[in-house]
């Protein structure tokens, strides 16, 4: 029978699709071309956001660790991707390093549309993931929020290092005009259709590598090590390993999404990467949707990014002045409130997590106790 | 029940206790009785649940099934603040002090619901734990293992409870502290403080209670009088082995 | 994937190793060492950014002390500690002077506190008046109603719940953005001063220049860590808040009332945050983004204080707050919050319980 909790979330999310064609839809008059463009952006960044979400999965849902910096990440990964595919820089207004876009783009195979994106996206996800292994470092033996703070940490250092080093990355001015892969193959009025697909294939592929990831028995390890940590060392398994492997493979995948967001918007800066858009909005996505659970990650994606697209829909509507200046601040708020609530009411999220692992860990527990007494339970918060 | 209870003079009962940890049962209904100014040991082997079964009678385990009676009243499943006012005391095995207040601070702590006398109190522990005066402003956390140990039980003490629920307080101390352990319990128990005393070390245990209960597996095995339970050959085999 | 495992093996061990060993070359008294050798150079070479680090270090110490105290006590890490002493500070400016922000300009709701007669004549050589303190208490009053009643509402009922630490943590972040974003809603995101004018530096010896205003937030600062001292170490309630810090099972045993302690733990931390709010607006414009870009200094004083451990904290943001102040004569301002997680990570590598933390 299909329960209670499944018919809410379901609804939700067909509402939220309501709202999201039908607002502009009919705010422009009823222009289905200008609704699909829209909608094909609307879309492009929801897949986007929900390589972001299934990354933060990989590390808090199935790994338990506290990762408050995607932003870091996220940057890491753009950056590297426009550095690598972006020509040289050529004048002096414009410095940054790398700038490898035309030595990857030889004469053969129309290599200029592609290779050198393929290339963008494995050092940016190779970046990443080396800013993940070298963090991790020093936290991950610690209590988990350490590396929260960590994380925190070093995503507004980097953020202010790209500022204030303006040779680097360009300062504040940013990177513009990443080009697109397969650019040149399309009009550029009807690229975004490309775009999506790129989008989506790159999430599409992310989802099933992560699925098959977890069910594996490495995967099945992770997974136990959220639940229990103290069982599974007890087994012998290196949880400091096992760990950091969730924590950089996340990071990974952050960085790819990184890549393919420079990719779609083409120019980026450090205002791209505050920690509400980069690092909070995920969080929110993840706990909505369902942590815990890929199919959650991406529908959270879908539904916070469509309720913020609704409340720039609904700003175009006239409304008292004073609401007027502060609509986005209300909206902000709400996410928020939002995400207490959630965690309040209704933890497990849109989509709840699959209880699979607790079999492992049960079986584990079992021949444990068999052994030594239990431990002490923890009269704590 | 509780009138019964009463009239025998028993100070504490457990009734069919079963409780766990999460989903698990540790103890599957397990019974004693401790009578005023008694010493009862509770022995068994690794796992038998006596930790547990303390934890449950003093309200940090929740007891799913089963009495626990202090006193003549039903203290089942109250919180630990609460039933120590009502005269019960509890000494975990570890983690039995403050360690980063003194040692006078810790005693003060155990003295925390006390409204009154907390000065004599004071001198009357000190006195039975003589280690302890020169030290009074040192950190908890800097005292041996024996010292500790010492705290932990002065601590429980500052309330005058009726009945001392002791956790295996001689572990991983050397035989001549364990033995001074053991000797000012006899003194706590002579002056009228009953005893329930987990014990790994079961000879130590039965030779200083008079009565003992034997626990297996969460379930009583055998209880009875502690030099009944010395020369029970079964008892000796299994529990009282090097 | 084994050969990874391996290398991961290798270098951890390795690390464990160095670490065990910085760890017994340095321990605490290694680092007090350090701190004290810094601490020298720093008042020889860069006096006046010395003495502005210890006072920008005496007004962190307060939201660290608060911080290091629900560690402790509510076992999480409060991130919305930042955002609350903003709100701190903005109700203190909203009782002073009474304005909100209409549609693209400030309404007034008709009266402040600054309205009140003679209550903006300036004491002395500082640069407000009675009226500012009115509304320092008036803040101090409205975070510990929301602290408290945060917790009722949200903490309380996660508590029962026995949530893991991270949920209570990203309960907390929610809070933080909501929080910040109320602060935008009502006040906007121009920056605020709460007193107009100039106040001037007068000269002290060893060529220091301070406002008097500096040197009242340093006394009002570091009298009121002395306070929270006497409370924690000297009253029957503080001393069963770290009791409570040390060991909560215990404190149960001993029977300790645990809501009363987690009550008080807000209250403290509600008026030591409206009490540096206030202090900081003072210094420096109020902009709701000051919330989150204090988490930084705050946590690393905090951990480099030790977790749980308010005289560790209080140390700690001193620490922090002179290395940030004195790092402006070498990087570039931007650059501050960057030493404070310089900081932070220091910490964790070498010592990660911090000065005053305990090994457990």
């Amino acid at each position: 029978m299909i329960s209670p909790n499944r018919i809410v979330s379901a609804s939700v999310l067909f509402l939220v699709a309501f709202f999201v064609t039908a607002l502009p839809f009919e705010r422009s008059g009823f222009d289905a071309e200008g609704t699909v463009s829209f909608l094909t952006t609307f879309l492009t960044t929801v897949a986007i956001y929900g390589i972001f979400a299934l990354a933060l999965n990989v590390q808090w849902g199935y790994t338990g660790v506290f990762n408050f910096g995607v932003a870091a990440f996220f940057m890491v990964g753009a950056y590297t991707a426009g550095i690598v595919t972006k020509p040289p820089d050529d004048s002096e207004f414009v410095q940054y390093i790398g700038g490898f876009g035309d030595f990857l783009s030889p004469d053969v195979l129309d290599s200029e549309e592609w290779l050198r994106f393929v290339v963008g996206t494995a050092a940016a996800g190779f970046a990443s993931g080396l800013l993940a292994f070298l963090l991790s470092i020093p936290t991950l033996r610690l209590r988990e929020d350490y590396l929260a703070i960590a994380t925190i940490g070093i995503a507004e250092v980097l953020r202010r290092m790209v500022i204030e080093e303006g040779s680097v990355v360009n300062g504040t001015n940013g990177l513009v005009g990443i080009p697109r892969p397969f650019g040149g193959w399309f009009d550029p009025s009807d690229y975004k259709y490309a775009m999506l697909v790129i989008a989506v294939v790159v999430l599409v592929l992310v989802f099933i590598a992560v699925e098959r990831g977890i069910r594996s028995p490495w995967g099945r390890v992770l997974r136990a090590l959220k639940e229990d940590e103290e069982v599974v060392e007890a087994s012998g398994k290196n949880v400091f390993a096992f760990k950091m492997q969730g924590f950089v493979l996340g990071a990974v995948i952050m960085g790819i999404g990184g890549s393919v967001f420079a990719y779609a918007r083409g120019s980026i800066g450090p205002d791209s990467f505050t920690h509400f858009f980069a690092t909070f909005l995920f969080w929110a996505m993840l706990i909505v949707g369902g942590s815990g659970n890929n199919w959650g990650a991406v529908a959270g994606a879908f539904f916070v990014w469509g309720i913020w697209n609704i409340s720039l829909q609904l700003n175009g509507y006239d409304m008292p002045g004073v609401l007027q200046t502060r609509v986005f601040y209300i909206r902000d708020f709400l996410i928020g409130a939002m995400l207490v609530m959630i965690l309040l009411l209704r933890p497990q999220g849109l989509i709840p997590e699959e209880r699979r692992v607790s079999i492992w860990v049960d079986r584990r527990m079992r021949r444990l106790q068999r052994k030594q007494p239990p431990p002490t339970a923890e009269a704590g918060p | 029940m509780s009138v019964d209870t009463a009239s025998k003079g028993l100070v504490l009962e457990a009734q069919a206790v079963v409780t766990g940890y999460g989903e698990v049962d540790i103890l599957h209904g397990v019974s004693l009785r401790v009578e005023r100014e008694e010493m009862v040991a509770v022995i068994g082997p690794n796992g038998a649940g006596k930790s547990t079964l303390l934890k449950a009678i003093f309200g940090l385990l929740p007891v799913r099934s089963g009495e626990v009676f202090l006193k003549g009243e039903d203290v089942t499943n109250k919180r630990p603040d609460q039933v120590v006012v009502r005269g019960l005391s509890y000494v975990p095995q570890v983690d039995n002090v403050f360690p980063s207040l003194t040692i006078l601070e810790n005693l003060q702590m155990g003295a925390f619901v006390r409204r009154d006398g907390v000065r004599e109190k004071l001198d009357q522990v000190f006195a039975l734990f003589p280690d302890l005066v020169g030290r009074r402003s040192e950190l908890a956390r800097r005292l041996s293992g024996g010292q500790r140990q010492m705290l932990a039980l002065a601590r429980a003490l500052m309330l005058d409870p009726d009945v001392l629920l002791l956790d295996e307080p001689s572990a991983s101390l050397s035989p001549k502290m364990a033995g001074m352990i053991f000797e000012r319990i006899a003194t706590i128990n002579g002056s009228g403080t009953a005893v329930l005393l987990v014990e790994q070390n079961a000879r130590q245990a039965l030779s200083l209670c008079n009565r003992g209960y034997v626990l297996a597996t969460g379930m009583n095995r055998l209880d009875g009088q502690a030099r009944g339970l010395l020369e029970n050959p079964d008892v000796g085999r299994l529990y009282l082995g090097a | 994937m084994a050969t990874l495992g391996a290398t991961y093996d290798r270098i951890r061990g390795q690390l464990q190793d160095y670490q065990r060993v910085a760890a017994g070359v340095i321990g605490a008294w290694g680092l007090w060492a350090l701190i004290g050798a810094l601490f020298i150079w720093a008042a020889v070479d860069e006096r006046q950014l010395f003495v502005i680090g210890l006072i920008v270090g005496s007004v962190l110490a307060l939201g660290a002390i608060g911080l290091t105290l629900i560690y402790g006590i509510l076992r999480f890490g409060n991130f919305a500690h930042g955002d609350t002493m903003m709100l701190g500070a903005y109700v203190a400016f909203f009782f002073l002077t009474g304005l909100v922000k209409e549609e693209r300009r400030d309404t007034s709701i008709g009266f402040g506190l600054g309205d009140l007669p003679g209550a903006t004549d300036r004491l002395g050589d500082l640069s407000f008046g009675y009226g500012f303190l009115l509304a320092a208490a008036g803040a101090a009053i409205v975070l510990i109603a929301f602290s408290v009643g945060l917790d009722r509402l949200v903490y309380r009922k996660l508590r029962q719940r026995k949530s893991s630490i991270v949920v209570f943590s990203t309960a907390a972040i929610g809070v933080a953005f909501a929080l910040r974003a109320v602060l935008l809603i009502i006040w906007g995101p121009e920056p605020r001063t709460y007193f107009a004018g100039i106040t001037p530096k007068n000269e002290y010896p060893f060529d220091i220049l301070l406002k008097t205003n500096e040197i009242f937030t340093f006394l009002v600062a570091v009298g009121s860590a002395a306070v929270v001292y006497v409370i924690l170490f000297r009253t029957k309630l503080g001393k069963s808040m770290r009791a409570y810090s040390d060991n909560p099972e215990l404190a149960l045993v001993s029977g300790i009332n645990t809501d009363r302690v987690i009550t008080w733990t807000w209250v403290i931390g509600g008026v030591l945050l409206a009490v540096a709010g206030v202090l900081l607006a003072l210094q420096a414009n109020l902009k709701p983004e000051l919330g989150f870009e204090l988490l930084l200094p705050l946590f690393a004083a905090a951990i480099l204080g030790g977790l749980g451990k308010p005289q560790g904290a209080f140390v700690g943001a001193l620490v922090v707050g002179v290395c940030q102040e004195v790092s402006v004569a070498y990087f570039s301002a931007g650059y501050k919050p960057a030493v404070a997680f310089v900081i932070l990570i220091l910490i964790l590598l070498i010592r990660p319980r911090g000065l005053f933390g305990s090994s457990t």
